[in-house]
């Protein structure tokens, strides 16, 4: 359709995905020495029960990235290796690669991350455009002050409180995990349950932060788009207020409420990686609370880069979405 | 008077205010008479507009209608349920929404947009019937066919305005209420669009109010015409009686601030500031700004009543 | 104004929230004794007692103590940050607004790619490669180097919307230098505007350092909230039951969050007056 409009967009997402490499390759060295070399090194003297292939990658790194070559011809050799999707070995768990280590965490992530914000943005959506609707019953005015106060907190103090209540006190929902620790991951109802069972906790903390949050920009947007001239005159037009609250109001206040979950994906992900690392999710975040443990840096500057990514993705996403849903958009933009 | 086919009945309408409330239509009375142009014109803020919403039951709080009555043909419109006076809008009475206004949905074609008035009136139509009647609409006010696949942004103000009397004119209204239609356009295409109402007004045989502030306009479209001053109604007569032998000191001043080919006296415009609704005083309205108010004026508030035939001025002087 | 803070109902609530924090701090300070807030000062899993009204954590912190000389070092992170940030940001936002042009879509483009990457990740690689523990102030301070990318996107569009009104356009045919137009016509009119960007600044910086904390990445010599947290998650108080030695913490950095939260809103409804009613 519109090709102009979506190449721009793959251009700001092919973008991002360069700066999140650049970052990554020059925050560390901003302190004037190469923070990876010090770790190995650190690693590598330390010998003992470390494993022996760290020499090896001390070798490797010390070839590429040697410091008898110019910075810029270490940055390109970075570019390279990453854009082959080589994001190196794990240092505190050697034979294993950063990639494999972080392909069997992400669908965790995918999952738990990806059902809790659709499901708050659509609750909280549809709860926010009813709330603003003179027509809706009185006692959902109610929901507002709980709802306000919860969005007001980080999503893990509420991981806490949950864990403390359900896991602890009630013994309801298991505390730690993503499975029980005798399970093997199989397809089987047994197991799915167990799963489910496991992501409760983490996704309920997610899902009650997050609804308050897109409830109260959608009241927000549904009253100054009722205030707009086609409401009124849709209202001349005779029209069913069911019709004026769906095709009038809700689809023009979505739009703003659609930019802000592209603008909000990766706050929704910071607060995800605490409450994965809380609960012991084993998904991306509470890899990178493992990696940060262990000093392992390279698993740690894969993660960052990973996910930098996968959110730059999503925004591109939402972008190529978003004239679908505002005609205005893809002319304007061409 | 059972010949007209609408009639305002002692209609006030008023806003609450924390420091009072403020009456924005107050005691006003007249009626439409079939295929008749009444033009209503006033300053802003005499409640012109607002007065366009009240008859359409349209009213949104803090505002509200206080007292009088609205009649549509024999059905009094302030007696009935909600869900039949939705069915009367557009259907008998339709709005011709302010030319300023962004009164299309910005995300729904004109199609949806007409179509939604259709369906929510039970007109039930066939895809090729619809097609039909989209298309058959779009030619009565002078628009090609391919705008029923166009949104609203893709429009200039003219087309859009004209998008939006086909709409009104969708179930063939028998009143149609316009205001300030021509607001915001330039010149040639205000004529345009001004033609087109005229144009439409006159092959459904409906009768329209026009509600503006150019006398001019108002002298060449309507007539009958209403003069408003601070939400009371002052002077109603035919239009050529109101240019030639205006009642009321406020219509007079009116008449004399208009361009004239043949005076070359520069324009006059009237003294004064309209009055702040919330701080009206006592008797006539007007009476800061009359050259000829007198010490009764001040006092006693002017009644409207009938001077001559078909002319009605609210004026102790008149 | 007390008539005034009554139909402004969160601004009131914030103010109170926050009133009883300034409190809190204010008394603490002159009653406890802070030396009590460092390790082995008192014996250790005490649960809530006359003695220690908090209880008292593992390493034997008085957490009464803790919260006293915590809760300044986590505000004061925040309130570093949070300057900074919005101090840059509107820089960059009248620059951009009023000049529009090439500056402008420079200046709109890092907002907007910089805000699709989630700022606590590059926030943990900056801590993560400097070497050794960090200060309170050293982490004020790379928390600010992210945080001036929120208030620019938001002081920008306000600035573009009172850009368009009239006094600005008269300002400018009188003659009016730009910086005097921003200065003069449009500053006071998104003070309250920018108050309320600069609060809920405050309460982004104030989480973005929880966050670090919590993963271990923050002072750890300091007492502060964050930190307070890693050492409940570090020793998993929950599973073992000890309730009082995250509460505390907790209560606290809820206080802050709400208070912050509802004087941001209530700043909000200040701002722009048209929404108030409705509300």
């Amino acid at each position: 359709m519109h090709a102009v409009y979506i190449v721009k967009r793959f251009g700001v997402f092919l973008l991002i995905v360069w700066i999140a490499a650049t970052l990554n390759f020059f925050l560390p060295r901003l302190s004037g020495e190469d923070p990876v070399r010090t770790k190995l090194l650190e690693e590598a003297s330390l010998g003992g029960y470390v494993h022996a292939g760290i020499d090896n990658m001390v070798r490797e790194y010390q070839q590429r990235f040697g410091l008898d070559k110019p910075l810029w011809r270490q940055y390109l050799t970075y570019l390279g290796q990453i854009s082959h999707g080589d994001l190196n070995y794990s240092i505190a768990n050697y034979p294993r690669t950063v990639v494999g280590m972080i392909t069997e965490a992400l669908p965790w992530t995918i999952g738990l991350l990806g059902v809790t914000t659709l499901f708050s943005f659509a609750a909280g959506t549809i709860l926010g455009a009813l709330l603003a609707w003179p027509r809706a019953p009185y006692w959902m005015r109610w929901l507002m002050p709980p709802l306000w106060a919860l969005h007001a907190i980080p999503f893990f103090l509420l991981g806490l409180v949950l864990s403390w209540l359900l896991a602890f006190k009630l013994q309801w929902l298991p505390i730690f995990g993503g499975y029980s620790a005798g399970a093997t991951p199989a397809l089987s109802w047994g197991f799915v349950f167990d799963v489910l069972r496991h992501a409760v906790l983490p996704a309920l903390s997610i899902v009650l932060v997050s609804v308050g949050g897109w409830a109260l920009a959608m009241r927000g947007m549904m009253i100054t788009t009722m205030g707009e001239d086609y409401i009124t005159f849709a209202e001349a037009k005779g029209l069913h207020s069911a019709t004026i609250f769906t095709r009038y109001c809700i689809r023009n206040a979505i739009l703003p409420q659609t930019t802000g979950l592209a603008l909000a994906l990766g706050q929704i992900l910071s607060g995800a990686v605490l409450v994965e690392a809380i609960f012991g999710y084993p998904g991306i975040g509470a890899l990178l609370f493992q990696a940060i443990e262990e000093n392992d840096f390279f698993l740690i500057q894969g993660i960052v880069f990973t996910v930098i990514v996968a959110l730059g993705f999503a925004t591109f996403v939402l972008d190529v979405i978003y004239p679908w849903l505002d005609p205005r958009i893809s002319y304007s933009q061409s | 008077m059972s010949a007209s086919v609408l009639r305002v009945e002692r209609l006030r309408v008023a806003y609450d205010h924390p420091l009072g409330a403020v009456c924005a239509v107050d005691d006003v009375s007249f009626s439409l008479r079939p295929r008749e142009r009444f033009g209503l014109v006033g300053e802003s803020g005499s409640g012109k507009s607002t007065m366009a919403l009240a008859i359409l039951r349209l009213i949104k709080p803090p505002g509200h209608i206080e007292a009088g009555a609205v009649w549509f043909e024999d059905t009094a419109l302030f007696s009935l349920t909600d869900e039949a006076m939705r069915g009367l809008r557009l259907a008998s009475i339709a709005m011709v929404p302010q030319g300023s206004m962004n009164a299309l949905n910005p995300v729904l074609r004109i199609r949806e947009q007409i179509r939604d008035a259709l369906a929510d009136h039970r007109e039930r139509l066939s895809r090729r019937e619809f097609a039909a009647r989209v298309c058959e609409l779009l030619t009565q006010v002078g628009l090609p066919g391919e705008v029923a696949d166009k949104y609203p942004h893709e429009l200039s103000g003219g087309m859009k305005q004209r998008a939006c009397i086909a709409i009104a004119i969708a179930l063939r209204p028998k009143v149609i209420i316009a205001d300030e239609p021509t607001s915001a356009l330039d010149v040639v295409v205000q004529q345009q669009v001004m033609e087109t109402l005229g144009h439409v007004q006159a092959e459904l045989g409906a009768a329209l109010i026009l509600i503006g502030h150019d006398m001019g306009l108002m002298a060449q479209f309507v007539d009958r015409l209403g003069i408003m001053y601070a939400g009371r109604l002052v002077e109603a007569a035919p239009i050529g009686e109101i240019i030639s032998a205006p009642r009321h000191p406020y219509t007079r001043m009116l008449i004399d601030s208009l361009p004239s080919l043949e005076r070359k006296t520069g324009l006059r415009g009237i003294p004064g500031l309209a009055p702040l609704m919330r701080d009206l005083r006592s008797g006539c309205a007007f009476h800061p700004r009359c050259r000829v108010a007198e010490a009764g004026c001040r006092t006693r508030k002017p009644a409207m009543r009938d001077i001559a035939d078909d002319i009605s001025v609210a004026c102790h002087r008149a | 104004m007390l008539r005034y803070l009554h139909r402004n109902v969160p601004l009131l609530v914030g103010l109170a929230l926050l009133g009883i924090l300034v409190a809190f701090m204010g008394i603490g300070a002159l009653t406890v004794d802070v030396g009590s807030a460092q390790p082995l000062s008192a014996p250790a899993l005490q649960s809530p007692s006359w003695d220690y009204p908090f209880g008292t954590d593992r390493q034997g912190r008085d957490l009464l103590a803790v919260m006293v000389a915590g809760t300044p070092l986590t505000l004061r992170i925040g309130f570093i940050a949070g300057f900074i940030g919005v101090g840059i940001g509107s820089v960059l936002a009248f620059t951009a607004a009023y000049y529009r042009g090439p500056i402008d879509t420079l200046i709109r483009s890092i907002a907007d790619i910089g805000l699709t990457i989630p700022q606590l990740l590059i926030l943990i690689i900056i801590a993560v490669s400097l070497k050794g523990s960090l200060t309170v102030n050293q982490m004020a301070i790379i928390i600010a180097a992210l945080a001036w990318l929120s208030p620019t996107r938001t002081i920008r569009a306000q600035v573009l919307s009172l850009r368009e009104r009239g006094y600005v356009e008269i300002a400018r045919l009188n003659g009016m230098s730009g910086p005097e137009i921003i200065l003069r016509e449009l500053m006071p009119n998104l003070l309250p505007y920018l108050a309320a960007t600069l609060v809920s600044s405050v309460s982004a910086a104030i989480l973005a350092s929880v966050g670090l904390e919590v993963l271990g990445l923050g002072p750890v010599e300091a007492p502060t909230l964050g930190m307070t947290l890693y050492w409940v998650n570090f020793n998993a108080a929950i599973i073992n039951g000890w309730w009082w030695w995250w509460t505390a913490p907790l209560v606290v950095i809820v206080v802050v969050f709400l208070g912050l939260f509802f004087l941001s809103v209530g700043l909000d409804e200040v701002a722009n007056p048209r929404l108030r009613r409705s509300a």
